[in-house]
Parts: structure tokens; sequence; C-alpha cells
């Protein structure tokens, strides 16, 4: 289990850009009033067969080859179902992958969603390259993050310019 | 003060135009933080946090982040690349944000190699 739910979706950000996805997309739903905690992570990247999308729920399989293990997704699913959730994978090769996970909000061994303000903001100065989507919604209120509409707005100017980090920075500050 | 809206990116856009002539794509030193499920339980997220709430407030343009994935080295995690322009990578190991704060003002900034934290120099090669 790791400490913050937000940790895990770095973790599924990272294997979809591993994947050398150029979309991903994160949903976050918290519900108090029907105790939901939802994450789904969609990219378009190179995509499992079946065969490797069961495989990478197990802890000693990996397809990296410096180890031979893999925990970022067993620790994820079993983070759920520990705390009286779901788990999905679905997996489609040349189309990209979806990771999806509940979770009960009043679970005792819940972690706590986390810094949501740095997950984003780390994940979007560092790979300029992907258009990331957030959506987070909680009890009813709604917020949304894309980055290719702040690319449209700045033009030649890189995401990773110190005024803009600020901005974006500033925004999550008001907004989450 | 009004809430900001995206659209407030322009103004940003025409300040950074007005004051600066963008470079043409090139970048002084690319920092990658290794960010595998090693990394992230070991605290990659807050080193890499620390290292952008640097470059913010130092107001660089040279400097370009980025991440990697699991390298096998994860009981030495956070590991951090600093690559300066043309001279060997120099990996750090056990890192976090107050080494990452003196990686930067001293080596990413100085050109000073903080020896004390570094794991290796050299590109890893994985087969």
């Amino acid at each position: 289990m790791m400490a913050e739910i937000c940790d895990h979706i770095m973790d599924i950000a990272i294997n979809s850009i591993t994947a050398v996805a150029k979309k991903i997309d994160i949903f976050i739903v918290q519900d108090k009033k029907q105790d939901i905690l939802t994450v789904r992570v969609v990219d378009n990247g190179k995509g499992m067969t079946g065969e490797i999308s069961e495989k990478v729920q197990d802890p000693f399989f990996s397809t990296k080859t410096s180890r031979k293990i893999g925990l970022g997704i067993p620790l994820f699913k079993g983070t759920a179902e520990h705390c009286g959730g779901d788990f999905y994978l679905k997996s489609k090769l040349g189309e990209g992958t979806e990771i999806f996970a509940s979770f009960a909000l009043s679970h005792p061994d819940l972690p706590p969603l986390g810094n949501l303000k740095d997950t984003i903001l780390v994940l979007i100065i560092s790979n300029p390259e992907v258009n990331f989507s957030f959506s987070y919604i909680i009890n009813g209120k709604n917020f949304t993050l894309n980055t290719k509409e702040i690319k449209a707005q700045l033009g030649d100017v890189p995401i990773s310019h110190p005024e803009v980090i600020k901005f974006i920075g500033q925004y999550l500050d008001e907004n989450l | 003060m009004a809430k900001l809206t995206i659209e407030d990116l322009r103004k940003i856009k025409e300040k950074v135009h007005a004051e600066t002539s963008l470079r043409e794509g090139g970048w002084r030193v690319k920092v990658t933080v290794h960010m595998g499920t090693c990394g992230i339980v070991s605290g990659a997220r807050e080193v890499m946090s620390a290292l952008i709430k640097e470059i913010e407030e130092a107001g660089v343009t040279d400097v370009m982040v980025s991440t990697s994935g699991c390298m096998g080295l994860c009981s030495r995690e956070p590991l951090v690349t600093v690559e300066v322009m043309e001279q060997e990578p120099i990996k750090y190991e056990y890192m976090n944000p107050n080494k990452m704060r003196q990686v930067f003002k001293r080596h990413i900034l100085q050109g000073e190699v903080q020896t004390p934290f570094v794991l290796a120099k050299g590109a890893e090669i994985i087969k």
C-alpha cells in the first residue's frame, strides 16, 4: 500500500508515459454520500495483449528489463480490493490502456488522497509532450484541467517556463 | 482578486515575449527524476516538486525536467540524473527535497558536482 492515492495515480501515469502515450486522461470522483472514491486513468499508449494485461497484475511479472518484479499495478489493485472497492484493467494492443480502481471512502485503511496539486504539476511540467486531462469531482463539485488548452494559449512559450509553472501552481491552489 | 482562468495565460505569453527572446529549443541542463514505483514510494515526487519550485523561484528557462522509470537500483531511490550539456551525466542517490535544492543551486546553476550524494557518473545501459 502506498502512502497516498496520488502516489498510485503518479505511478500509473508513469506507466502510461513509458508506454509512449501522447494523451493521458485522469478521472477522480469522490462522493461522500455514496461512500466511494474512484480513480480512472485512460491512455493512448501502445497497449497490451490480453495475456500481458493479466500478467501485469502479478507482482512477479514486469515488462521492464531491469528487474523481474513489478509492484505498481498489484499494489494499486491490492489497495482497492482491501479497501472495499473494485479494480479492472482493460487494454488493447496498439490502442491504449484503461485502469480503474474504486475504494470505500469510509474504510479505515484507505490512504488519504494526498497532494493532488503537486502530482498534477509534476506530471505536466516534466512531460510537456504529453496531453494530460484531469477531472476531479468532489461531492458534485467539478474541476477540470486540460494541458492541450493550456498549450494552445501559450503558443511557443513552453509549459515548463517558470512564469507558467507559477501560474499553474496558483491556478491549482485556487481550484482544488 | 479575480479568479485565475486559463485565458490569463495569454498575458503570460505576451509578458514572456516582451521580456526575452525564446531560445531555439536548446536546453543547458536536463534533470531526470526516476519515478518508477520504487522511486515514488521513496519520495521522488517530493524531490521533483522541490526541483520545480526552485526552477520557478530562480526563473531559469534553460533547465529541462523529465521523468523516467525504474532502472533497477530500487534500494538507492530516489535517484536523480543531472545532465549538463556536453558533460557526462551525474546520478545522485538517496535524494530528498533538501539535497535536491542543494544540487540545483550548486550543480545545476553553478556547475559544482555535489560529490557526497553521487552514485555514479555516466549513463545506465539497460539490456
